[in-house]
């Protein structure tokens, strides 16, 4: 175990994925994320499922939309609010640490 | 190893009806979700109510966890009795929805694992036989950012062997990240996840970038945003001060007459990249307080002087 950490991996910044590898990073079916895209949760460029070119935050987003589902039973319309509340209070917080942080200085 | 209450834990009475318990758990998985709660601690929370739930809403494990009794309290040190399961078969329970590899020991003891289902499961979401992908998170320092670094990383798996038993695994990794990366992108490692079966290519590993909140420098996207606090005379006046930037310190010019919240841009002094991002310095006014008499006196003077209102927009 320990010796595995001598060799430095190198990694690669992901920009957009591809529908297969977006199905695979978060082991989801196709299928699955196809719905996703129909409801407006992730938003590909390009026309035709086999060149939908996904940012890379999509990785994010599907993978929290299928914990939703999986875990909570939350199906597509709730996962869509729920995704469009979390980052709105995703922001809010990095405002209240930055305000937090004017106030202590 | 200690006694579990799955009552206690879903916050239920023994005597809780089915729709009860699945109630009681709906309502706590919402709110202890990782993915809604971030408070720490939350996850594990939401694992143990996966747990109770797992073993209280299947009638057959409910009724064989109720026969160990009631006498027993949480955490009270436990050793199962040889034939407490007697007559029992969780076969059809299911291990449905949850992880079980992060159920308890305590869990493991009473009801076993479901490995090899556990297993199965996860692949039919994978395609052929390519290893799976992983994902883990990783935070590193805004500095980070700029020069690259090569960062130590520890991954717990679940790994298959040949007789397709699983296991957790913990592996460390060094790992170069490269220069000009911004928050919430992922670097892929290639074939550093699941190996594949057979003749198939290993999974990749995602690792998701978060900045450490150090309390000086925030990012949004490739722009960093500093709070620099200046004096009130430095305000009015302006002239040049010290700021502190991830790639060292700078001199900074402020216009005369600054006011607070206004931003100055340090082109290209963001993360770097193409284009690179812009560093801005937010101004920050600081008002001194009047220590000593003098100190008093110079504000007497001030706002003899001066004939200065801040309120008189808001005409009062």
């Amino acid at each position: 175990m320990a010796k595995r950490t001598a060799k430095v991996v190198s990694g690669e910044i992901v920009e957009v994925v591809s529908l297969a590898e977006l199905c695979r990073s978060c082991g989801v079916r196709a299928e699955w994320v196809v719905e996703l895209v129909e409801e407006g949760i992730l938003e590909p460029e390009g026309t035709a499922p086999a060149r939908w070119r996904f940012s890379a935050i999509s990785i994010t987003r599907a993978r929290t939309a299928w914990h939703l589902q999986r875990d909570l039973g939350v199906n597509k319309a709730g996962i869509a609010v729920a995704l469009n509340l979390m980052d709105e209070r995703e922001a809010l917080h990095h405002l209240v640490r930055r305000l937090k942080h004017l106030s202590s200085g | 190893m200690d006694f579990k209450d799955y009552y206690e834990t879903l916050g239920l009475e023994r005597t809780a009806t089915q729709d009860e318990v699945k109630r009681a758990y709906r309502k706590l998985a919402r709110k202890l979700h990782p993915d809604v709660n971030k408070e720490p601690g939350a996850e594990d929370k939401f694992k143990e109510a996966g747990e109770a739930y797992e073993v209280l809403k299947d009638p057959e494990k409910r009724t064989a966890y109720d026969q160990l009794g009631a006498n027993w309290q949480a955490g009270q040190d436990f050793q199962a009795p040889p034939d407490w399961n007697e007559g029992f078969e969780f076969s059809g329970g299911g291990y449905t929805e949850a992880n079980e590899a992060d159920f308890s020991d305590f869990f493991e003891t009473l009801f076993g694992r479901a490995r090899a289902a556990g297993a199965s499961r996860q692949s039919s979401h994978s395609f052929h036989a390519h290893g799976q992908d992983h994902y883990a998170k990783i935070t590193i320092d805004v500095r980070d950012a700029y020069e690259g670094a090569t960062r130590t990383i520890s991954l717990q798996a679940p790994e298959v062997d040949k007789a397709g038993h699983v296991t957790l695994k913990t592996r460390s990794l060094r790992v170069s990240i490269p220069k000009g990366i911004t928050e919430g992108k992922h670097i892929r490692l290639a074939g550093q996840g699941t190996p594949g079966i057979g003749q198939g290519r290993p999974g990749d590993l995602y690792l998701e970038i978060a900045f450490h909140d150090n309390g000086q420098f925030t990012a949004e996207g490739r722009d960093i945003y500093l709070d620099l606090p200046i004096a009130p005379w430095e305000a009015a006046m302006g002239g040049k001060v010290k700021a502190p930037t991830p790639t060292g310190v700078v001199e900074l010019k402020i216009p005369q007459n600054a006011h607070a919240g206004q931003k100055l841009r340090l082109k290209g002094r963001g993360i770097p990249g193409k284009p690179a991002g812009n560093l801005y310095a937010v101004l920050q006014i600081t008002v001194p307080p009047a220590k000593t008499d003098d100190d008093r006196k110079l504000y007497e003077q001030m706002a003899q002087q001066m004939k200065f209102d801040p309120r008189a927009k808001l005409g009062v």
